[in-house]
């Protein structure tokens, strides 16, 4: 497998990634050498073979989805840029158009 | 090591018994710190430091003095590595894109070193988000090697593994994914223990591959890893993955011998191509261990050469997941572009470094659409088979694996641009990482004046296997150098 200039665009684009022209030729071989040791892989012989699901003899362990809050020590107040009605609002980007105050 | 501080058993000691205040304890750190050249313009490593910050927990502190029982750190100052959260000083895990960012949570690991009557001392520079083996990748600059400052001081934890090899503290916590804290500590001539996956709450640990991330310890000696590591162990809510399985007395295994105890020696990691100079030390120190009744046993685990392709999949993999989060409007940095999506790819073009880049990129590649099943699939099947190798190895009798931690001492600053070449440090460390088994490395002689450290490895939460041989080893050398 070898990775293209346009492979290294669609991965940039889809990992929210601005890149120059420059870097994305240098990202292309730099791509390639680290999969064409990653390609070792495929030696392996894995027929059968279960792929590992959480780590170590205990599987992935889950729990009910309840608990205590996470324990913040300052309240959103002190670190969220502004708030409405308990909502986080954060900066309006300049390039949108105001329509209300923000 | 540069012995400079107080072990944390003896500090402890000392400010239980009224010798020694915290606040004084605390001034000779900033002033040792001060005389080694810590600052960004020698050593650099710390990421972010306040002296006030240290004194007011020094003060802090010593509410538990009333207490009928002292905590475990009582007066122990202990370095913390610039990812794991705290309330005071900055969490920036080297980056550009969380420049200025202040937890509103406390790491469960920092609660409870604090409630262990510990005192947090400054954040230490690390690759960036953890990625990297020599601490150059940081947005803070090089970490230099104390004993070498020409050198690395290895990575990602290179600024804790620094702290406690300059003798600033005794102690630093450090996190490990693939070798972070084993790594470092042996090119530093320390001690680092990266614990069973689960032992310790990755709560606050910003994440970079949450499969294989741990909080790790660094310690001048045995002792003082062992007293930080029982510090910060235990089940944790606010992780899911933290395991309700009680913590022994780690420091309790110095009482403890290695007679009769079998300690396997995988051939896979002495290859023929093993420097014979870090050959000789592993076996001059395996000799040391065989005189005291341990048995050494020739053992295999075949799937070791996987190891490094198998883990610079799934790691990537994780973190191009994990880092989705910074994208200008939740944490620090944005850089305004077109629209929103020329937001997001500005803030993170200019907000993350070369290493991390690459990394998010090969992670989106392996996980889309066409090459996942070629790549990420494989590689986690490869994970079982390595995981499987030590659990049949454990399972035949083995106490404990010895294993050099790295194949080379540390390198010069700027020596490795190959990105590959450097993934390559990590061979002898990664297989811990993916089978989640506890490790250690701890130093065992120089070559050419610079550390080589030996690794132990034990099977799941039996961190007392590791510690018992690992204290064992250490009065030994003790023993030998006063003789």
């Amino acid at each position: 497998v070898s990775i293209s200039i346009d492979d290294v665009r669609h991965i940039a684009t889809l990992a929210r990634l601005g890149l120059t022209d420059d870097r994305a030729a240098s990202l292309v071989q730099e791509l390639n050498t680290i999969l064409g040791h990653m390609d070792e892989l495929s030696k392996v012989d894995t027929a059968g073979v279960q792929e590992a699901i959480g780590v170590g003899a205990r599987g992935l362990p889950t729990r009910t989805d309840a608990g205590p809050p996470i324990p913040l020590e300052r309240s959103l107040d002190a670190f969220a840029p502004s708030l409405r009605e308990g909502l986080l609002l954060v900066p309006r980007l300049s390039s949108h158009e105001s329509t209300e105050e923000a | 090591v540069i012995s400079a501080t107080p072990s944390a058993a003896q500090l402890r000691d000392d400010t239980v018994r009224g010798r020694t205040e915290p606040s004084a304890t605390v001034t000779s750190a900033i002033a040792r710190a001060r005389d080694v050249g810590a600052g960004r313009d020698h050593l650099n490593i710390f990421a972010h430091t306040n002296d006030d910050d240290a004194r007011t927990h020094a003060s802090s502190c010593l509410e538990q003095m009333s207490d009928t029982t002292p905590g475990l750190l009582l007066g122990v100052p202990i370095a913390i590595k610039d990812n794991i959260a705290t309330l005071t000083l900055p969490t920036t895990c080297g980056s550009h894109i969380l420049e200025g960012y202040v937890s509103p949570y406390e790491a469960t690991a920092v609660r409870k070193l604090r409630e262990a009557g510990a005192i947090p001392f400054g954040k230490t520079n690390m690759d960036e988000f953890a990625m990297g083996s020599s601490t150059e990748h940081s947005a803070y600059g090089p970490t230099r090697n104390p004993l070498a400052p020409d050198r690395v001081p290895g990575g990602s934890s290179g600024g804790s593994a620094a702290a406690v090899a300059a003798g600033i503290v005794s102690i630093a916590l450090g996190s490990e994914t693939g070798g972070s804290v084993r790594q470092p500590a042996s090119f530093c001539g320390i001690v680092g223990v990266k614990p069973t996956y689960g032992r310790v709450s990755r709560f606050g640990l910003v994440a970079f591959a949450s499969s294989l991330d741990n909080i790790g310890v660094c310690g001048a000696t045995v002792d003082d890893a062992a007293r930080g590591l029982h510090a910060v162990a235990g089940y944790d809510w606010f992780d899911s993955t933290s395991a309700n399985i009680p913590v022994p007395d780690y420091h309790e295994a110095r009482a403890g011998s290695v007679k009769g105890m079998v300690i396997g020696k995988p051939k896979e990691y002495f290859p023929e191509t093993l420097d014979p100079r870090i050959r000789a030390r592993c076996d001059e120190a395996l000799e040391r261990l065989r005189e005291l009744g341990a048995e050494i046993r020739d053992v295999s685990l075949p799937n070791t050469a996987m190891a490094i392709p198998a883990y610079y999949i799934v790691a990537p993999a994780e973190a191009s997941s994990n880092l989705a989060r910074f994208d200008g409007v939740r944490y620090g940095l944005r850089i305004e572009g077109d629209g929103l999506r020329g937001m997001y790819e500005a803030t993170r073009s200019q907000g993350f470094g070369a290493e991390v880049t690459r990394r998010i990129l090969l992670g989106t590649y392996v996980l889309s659409a066409g090459y996942y099943d070629a790549y990420y699939r494989k590689a986690q099947q490869v994970r079982t088979l390595i995981a499987a190798d030590f659990s049949r190895v454990f399972a035949s009798g083995v106490d404990v694996l010895f294993t050099p931690t790295t194949p080379t001492t540390a390198f010069r600053i700027g020596a490795i641009s190959d990105p590959y070449e450097m993934y390559m440090s990590d061979i002898f460390t990664v297989t811990a990482n993916l089978a989640g088994v506890p490790a250690m490395s701890q130093p065992i002689g120089l070559v050419d004046g610079l550390p080589v450290g030996g690794q132990f490895m034990a099977a799941h939460f039996d961190e007392m296997a590791m510690f018992t041989a690992a204290y064992a080893l250490e009065r030994a050398q003790a023993a030998e150098a006063r003789a």
